[in-house]
């Protein structure tokens, strides 16, 4: 690994993805060490590969479904923006921040973004709905192997019945938040345990 | 049941030791009587008197005269003190026995506290029976015996990553922190002295330092045993306990300064004193880790050449490490300090190179005596209580010094966390200085001290001795007990969670996942330029002088070069597969099949024997057979069935979603292992996540959704499949030792931290030991044959796939299924494999192969 000598953010840059992502500065930098330590091909922008390699991930159920949430759609590289874009989503929910600004747009680590990304994961092609067959591969992943198949599939159907409102066998995100009601968002936070000696 | 079994024993066994007391109280020939006051309990001067005093005893035996040939004699002198020793360990631990039968009380009164209650109640007996304590807990026993092997079975288990990421704030706690909890608690007991607050008391203000300094001290006994049973953060986790531990090398120097501070009174103390008392901390506190460091290195080079004697082998590491506590006490340095080293140091190094049996050795060993003297060490606090002699009741001495303990500790860690908090990137939140500041338990260390302290110098010792005792009964006791609701309050506060429907805890639990992984790629713990040189100095140096060849080469593994030659081979797979014109092989599910199979065959049993550990009760009802029909959509049948099957579901859910790292994380405790034992779970996630890739890899290349027809195999293909699945599992295992090691974050610690962590116990590392070796697996392809076959040029053209395969032995396993099925889907290489499977027997040892020279160009 080695040290490497880390291309340096420029000061405007910080500022506006600290306007935009909410994180501190030396967060953003702490974050920033991080992207490149990542970024093998060191050409300023992450692939699948550069995720793929942390060893973590690999044990992760969904370690590649949030792999690929990094990624704009049909893209293969994601730069520090679109990266700290992400990770923004798992900033604590501040109660100021909306006071701050009302007229602009939703924070990105909002209850309802932090439960869009949540949703996005279930969504596979991307329709909006989550269907019976995308909440069974979820589940097929997030279970052990004990579960056999019709087992799932009647906890994927009972599932959605208990989510699906208007009856069309899917679940819609409108019907995903308001099922996830109490889904604890507090949780969904990551405490970035950035610790510097 | 079990309960009131255990009492009945537990009173037999009372009784049995009362008897031995008031025979030993009786006796007029107590040796160790010397000192004025009577203490048996005392295995220090025991040992160093036991063959002084059967020698005597004997002496005095012999010179009897003998009339006639006695067939038995009374030689109860000849074993006193050894049998007295036994005898208390026993008692100590059937009291344990006895609180932990009662698990409902357990849970509301931390066992500790429970044992200090325990010890009042025996100490009540002896004192009954003998009207004076014969039993009481003195600072050698307590020193020299008792807490080495708590403190070194600390330092062993120390996560060390954690540890040295957050070392600047416990450091601050542990040295400024106690400083402050000594100064201001002498400071102001001595002005509520000028004030009169406590009558008349015969203290001058070095004494009352003296008092601050024994008391300032967080005990780590205590402390782990009140957190363990609390869950909180792991950074938190850390701080106190980490505190804990250090802190004594702070208590240590401030009592041993203002001990000499008192003797030479007031008027000789001048500046030059005091520079040296600075000076001496430093030395005693850096001198301390020193000694441990060296003692911990020896461990490590020793556990190098100990392969012909691993029947002894974990011993040096108990004896190593008492020696290094030893040493550090004969040279007045902190031997807490040096000891934690000691296990902080060669923990990693001694997982590496002693066979996995011996580090199960250690680690049980370990706990036992960690265990079995915290238990010991609690209930003579207990007993020593039962003390006319000590208690001197000075009322407002006490309340006052509890006072100040209590808001001082609070007000130390507010103000130091507050100065902390701006050089964090993640600030200690409030409730975090809550629970840490009411988290600062005094115990053991304290009352070990305050015994300690010179009758002759200091007039009011027993009321010194006194209120530390209710200072840690208060803390350990009251505290302890209250710790729990306080956690449990303050986190109620912030999240309370009732999942309702199967979405909600679907969700949760994908959060969960989500926030281990997103935790994982932002890397988490710093990634900072001391840690990449400590990481390149370990590398190159440390592992290389302290770790066995065979060692270091199984941590040589990187997961990413797994990676690279992962892709590498998925590459020309799919390359092979491209000129033979079909995907076919790629899309076999066998390892749907492999798992099915396991499935049956291990059924639920395993599965719940784990998880009712998590919802004891729940799992009763999971037997029940589950509804494996899929459910009609809105169809109005019985509602109860639903009801029921709802439940069902839910418990279905509960049960195998599959835990979030976090809640497995290695933590340190003393009674238990934290190993992560859902090692299963991993391993097919990571088989998973991998064939996973593979399959996108290949359809990104074809640029085709992978179809989600699954190829049908005959029962036959089934069975032959089912070696491979296991040896897949086996090079996946090789492999789960090895990536939690790897620690992407760069950094040296990690690696026992996580080895710890993903390495469950038998055999992982040493695919020998697989309780479920089965003799079909000899017909796999080994790694090393696919290279004979390269070598021996017998290469057909047909085996392009299988040469253009696997580079390291592991990698080729893990393919090995694929290859194989291939052959089943794709008749044209079926011809060969009568040929490997025989060459398979014919030359091939068993052990693994050495790995192939060409493994370098790609590392």
């Amino acid at each position: 690994m080695g040290s490497r000598a880390s291309r340096l953010l420029r000061e405007e840059e910080i500022e506006e993805i600290k306007k935009e992502t909410g994180f501190s500065h030396s967060q953003i930098t702490r974050l920033y060490s991080r992207f490149t330590s990542l970024d093998k091909g060191e050409n300023g922008t992450l692939s699948r590969e550069d995720f793929q390699r942390i060893p973590e991930l690999a044990i992760n159920p969904l370690g590649d479904r949030i792999i690929n949430a990094f990624f704009p759609e049909g893209e293969d590289q994601v730069n520090f923006r679109g990266f700290m874009r992400t990770l923004a989503h798992f900033r604590p929910i501040e109660d100021n921040e909306k006071n701050k600004n009302p007229s602009a747009t939703e924070p990105l680590n909002s209850r309802t973004n932090k439960l869009l990304f949540a949703f996005r994961l279930y969504d596979l092609d991307r329709d909006d709905k989550i269907s019976r067959d995308e909440l069974l591969q979820v589940l097929r992943m997030m279970v052990g192997v004990n579960i056999s198949d019709e087992q799932l599939g009647s906890i994927a159907d009972r599932t959605i019945q208990e989510a699906d409102t208007n009856g069309d066998s899917c679940i819609s995100f409108n019907e995903f938040i308001k099922a996830s009601f109490v889904v604890n968002i507090h949780i969904c936070t990551v405490v970035l345990v950035l610790v510097n000696i | 049941m079990a309960a009131s079994w255990g009492f009945i024993l537990f009173l037999c066994v009372l009784l049995m030791v009362c008897r031995g007391l008031s025979l030993a109280g009786v006796d007029p020939d107590q040796t160790l009587s010397s000192s004025g006051q009577v203490k048996i309990r005392n295995p220090q001067i025991d040992n160093a008197m036991s063959s002084n005093h059967g020698t005597t005893g004997e002496g005095g035996h012999a010179v009897e005269h003998i009339t006639t040939l006695p067939i038995v004699s009374w030689k109860w002198h000849h074993v006193t003190t050894p049998y007295l020793v036994a005898l208390w360990i026993l008692v100590s631990w059937l009291c344990k026995l006895v609180i932990e039968a009662n698990h409902h009380v357990t849970s509301v009164i931390p066992e500790s506290a429970l044992l200090i209650c325990f010890g009042f109640i025996l100490g009540g007996m002896i004192w009954a029976a003998d009207k004076v304590q014969t039993f009481t807990l003195t600072p050698t026993v307590f020193f020299l015996y008792l807490l080495p092997q708590v403190i070194l079975d600390a330092g062993y288990h120390m996560p060390n990553k954690l540890f040295f990421t957050n070392l600047g704030g416990i450091l601050v706690h542990a040295v400024i922190g106690t400083c402050w909890n000594a100064a201001s608690l002498g400071l102001s007991l001595w002005g509520c002295q000028m004030g009169g607050a406590m009558g008349d008391l015969d203290i001058g203000l070095l004494q009352y330092l003296l008092f601050g300094s024994l008391m300032a001290a967080v005990d780590p006994v205590a402390v782990i045993a009140v957190f363990e049973q609390v869950h909180v953060n792991d950074v938190l986790f850390i701080m106190v306990f980490g505190e804990s531990l250090l802190n004594d090398g702070v208590t240590v120097v401030l009592f041993n300064v203002f001990d000499a501070f008192v003797s030479l009174g007031g008027p000789k103390i001048d500046a030059a004193e005091i520079i040296k008392g600075i000076v001496s901390f430093f030395v005693v506190a850096f001198g301390g880790s020193l000694v441990g460091l060296g003692f911990g290195l020896l461990i490590s080079l020793l556990t190098r050449c100990t392969k012909n004697i691993q029947i002894i082998e974990p011993g040096f590491i108990f004896v190593l490490g008492y020696l290094s506590y030893l040493t550090a006490e004969m040279l007045s340095l902190s031997a807490i300090l040096s000891i934690v080293f000691c296990g902080m140091c060669c923990q990693k190094y001694v997982r590496a190179n002693m066979d996995e049996n011996s580090v199960q050795t250690v680690r049980y060993a370990m706990k036992a005596f960690a265990n079995g003297s915290e238990t010991i060490i609690f209930v003579f606090l207990g007993i020593s209580a039962i003390d006319k002699v000590i208690w001197v009741w000075n009322t407002g001495f006490i309340l006052l010094t509890l006072l100040f303990v209590l808001v001082y500790r609070f007000i130390g860690v507010f103000f130091l966390t507050w100065i902390l908090n701006r050089f964090r990137l993640v600030p200690l939140e409030f409730v975090d200085q809550v629970i840490m500041s009411y988290g600062g338990l005094r115990g053991a260390v304290a009352y070990g001290l305050a015994v300690m302290l010179d009758e002759n110098k200091i007039k009011e010792k027993n009321l010194m001795v006194c209120t530390t005792l209710i200072v840690v009964y208060f803390t350990v006791i009251l505290q302890g007990i209250t710790m729990k609701p306080l956690v449990m309050w303050l986190k109620v506060k912030r999240a309370a969670v009732t999942e309702v429907s199967l979405l909600e805890k679907l969700t949760n639990k994908m959060f969960n996942h989500t926030l281990v992984a997103i935790e994982d790629i932002s890397g988490q713990i710093g990634h900072n330029y001391m840690r990449s040189k400590w990481k390149y100095f370990e590398e190159n140096w440390m592992s290389w002088i302290l770790m066995k060849p065979s060692a270091r080469k199984k941590q040589d593994q990187l997961l990413d070069v797994f990676h690279q030659l992962n892709l590498k081979d998925a590459m020309e797979y799919v390359t092979e597969g491209e000129r033979r014109g079909s995907l076919e092989f790629v899309r076999n599910e066998n390892s749907i099949i492999d798992f099915k199979k396991k499935s049956e065959s291990e059924s639920f049993d395993i599965n719940n024997a784990n998880i009712s550990n998590d919802h004891g009760v729940m799992s009763n009802t999971s037997r029940d057979p589950i509804p494996s029909v899929s459910l009609e959509m809105h169809e109005q049948t019985m509602k109860a069935v639903r009801e029921a099957e709802a439940i069902n579901a839910h418990h279905l859910l509960d049960q195998h979603l599959y835990k979030s790292r976090k809640q497995h994380r290695h933590r340190f405790s003393r009674s238990h292992f934290d190993i992560n034992r859902d090692e299963k779970e991993v391993q097919e996630i990571f088989q998973r996540t991998m064939r996973n890739r593979l399959e996108s890899f290949t359809s990104a290349k074809m640029g085709v959704k992978p179809p989600k027809t699954i190829v049908k195999h005959t029962q036959k293909e089934q069975q032959q499949k089912m070696p491979n699945g296991k040896s897949m599992d086996k090079a996946k295992t090789s492999y789960s030792g090895d990536e939690g090691s790897e620690g992407d974050s760069a950094s040296g610690y990690d690696q026992s931290y996580m080895r710890a962590t993903y390495r469950a116990g038998a055999g992982i590392e040493n695919p020998a030991f697989m309780p479920d070796l089965d003799p079909m697996d000899l017909l796999q392809i080994p790694p090393w044959l696919a290279e004979s076959e390269l070598d021996s040029s017998m290469v057909a053209l047909s085996h392009r796939a299988q040469v253009g395969l696997p580079r390291t032995p592991s990698n080729l396993r893990r393919l090995a299924p694929l290859r194989i099925s291939t052959r089943s889907t794709d008749s044209f290489t079926l011809e060969n494999i009568p040929d490997t499977q025989q060459m398979d027997s014919d030359q091939l040892p068993p052990p693994p192969p050495p790995r192939p020279p060409r493994d370098d160009g790609y590392v």
